[in-house]
């Protein structure tokens, strides 16, 4: 029951999947690229979307296209905020986002809810 | 576009592009290429684009979000009665968990475009964009979009409302917000429904339950109200009649608003929006 539910990739997940590879398949066009060998993401944990899900997801909105082999990596951001209050930045959890410094509640997220293609590894075509 | 001249790189990314550029070689001699884009941007293009729809049609779009069964269509049905003759209203129904969701507000003698999402667990810019269709906007103060019960990824998608309105049952945890924060951080209202059952749940805290909300860093507004009693729903009407003035106001002066917080790529095109609003429309004389 777990594992079935862990393998089969989030709906939610299977749909960003499917705007990354627009934008992949729109950059390796622009590119002449033959083919993305990385795909690099930023991925905070207030996104909403879970990475592993993600990964998960990925070779199937992936198959047939110019990204089919590739890597897909993820990196983690970390939460941090800014208090609005006294200043500080401190880092913060998921669900504790306030000021480490002075305790108050007003805060602004500076990183982690990031959603984020941030780079493309390819093989130009006449590089082939 | 904006990628390139690196306006929507905000500072918690802008070491990704500092120094090397954004094209360099790799060891391996293959190409690497920086993009910095929000992997949801084509979804957030067609929600300003229906954002802007409602603008030029000055009508105030919601999007209701909670758990299934939390009431949301119990309230809008409430909703439609109180403001009868005073705002009209139309909705998008896009929860299945009940089946008849549009027929219960048709019942109430307003539009209803019912979303069939099939299997997916949320409502996304372009779902709405066709629902979109099957209205007349021009008969339309407050649109409605009662999103899928599920308070995990309808707050991933922009949809091209103003504002999000997020249920809060008294028949489920106060610490709700707490569990799903990146739900409840995406709320500009939180509503605590059902509260004429807090008598029988004496485990419910509306204060804690606005506590875990604070510690979101969210200044949103918390009423507690009960659609069965009528308990707590002036507080409500009132908070759409002033956001539907000050829509009105913001629509006739040229401006827009989007929910208080959203994920960075949505955040990003913002940026990106207003950017080309000032190349295009509000360039100076002699800047080129
Ligand atoms: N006691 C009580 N029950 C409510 C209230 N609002 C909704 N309900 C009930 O909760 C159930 C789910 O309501 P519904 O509006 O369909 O929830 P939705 O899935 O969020 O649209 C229905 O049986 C409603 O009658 C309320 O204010 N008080
Ligand atoms: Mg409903
Ligand atoms: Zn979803
Ligand atoms: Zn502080």
């Amino acid at each position: 029951m777990r594992c079935s539910t862990r393998n089969a990739p989030g709906v939610h997940e299977l749909a960003v999947c499917q705007g990354l590879m627009t934008q992949v398949e729109q950059i390796a066009r622009r590119e002449h690229a033959a083919r993305v060998t990385r795909i690099l993401l930023r991925i905070g944990p207030l996104s909403g979307v879970e990475p592993q899900l993600l990964s998960d997801a990925f070779p199937i909105a992936a198959a047939g296209s110019v990204a089919a082999d590739a890597e897909l990596a993820i990196e983690p951001q970390p939460i941090r905020v800014r208090c609005l209050t006294c200043g500080e930045e401190s880092a913060a959890s998921t669900n504790r986002l306030v000021c480490g410094a002075c305790g108050d509640y007003r805060t602004q997220l500076l990183s982690g809810d990031e959603l984020l293609l941030a780079s493309l590894e390819l093989e130009r075509r006449d590089n082939v | 576009m904006c990628d390139t001249c690196g306006c929507n790189v905000t500072d918690a990314n802008r070491h990704l592009i500092e120094g090397d550029g954004r094209l360099a070689q790799t060891e391996s001699g293959r190409d690497a290429i920086s993009v910095l884009q929000g992997l949801l941007s084509e979804n957030d293009r067609l929600a300003a684009h229906n954002r802007e729809h409602f603008d030029s049609h000055r009508v105030l779009a919601l999007n209701l979000m909670s758990s299934p069964g939390s009431g949301k269509t119990r309230l809008l049905e409430e909703t439609i009665g109180a403001l009868s003759g005073e705002l009209r209203i139309a909705v998008i129904e896009g929860d299945l968990e009940t089946e008849n969701d549009a027929q219960r507000i048709r019942d109430k003698g307003v539009a209803a475009v019912q979303i069939t999402t099939g299997t997916a667990c949320h409502l996304d810019a372009h779902m709405v964009h066709d629902a979109l269709h099957a209205l007349d906007l021009d008969q339309v103060d407050i649109l409605f979009i009662e999103n899928v019960g599920n308070l995990v990824c309808p707050a991933s998608f922009d949809l091209g409302q103003h504002r999000n309105v997020t249920l809060l049952s008294v028949t489920e945890g106060d610490d709700k917000p707490a569990k799903y924060p990146v739900m409840f951080r995406a709320a500009d209202l939180m509503l605590i429904s059902k509260s004429d059952l807090l008598a029988v749940l004496d485990d419910f805290s509306p204060d804690k339950a606005q506590r875990h909300l604070r510690e979101l860093a969210s200044t949103a507004p918390v009423h507690t109200l009960s659609a069965r009693s009528g308990e707590g729903m002036q507080a409500w009407l009132d908070w759409l009649r002033s956001e539907h003035s000050a829509a009105k106001d913001r629509a006739a002066h040229g401006q827009t608003l989007r929910p208080a917080i959203q994920p960075d790529g949505q955040r990003l095109h913002t940026h990106e929006h207003t950017h080309q609003h000032a190349h295009h429309g509000h360039g100076r004389p002699g800047h080129d």
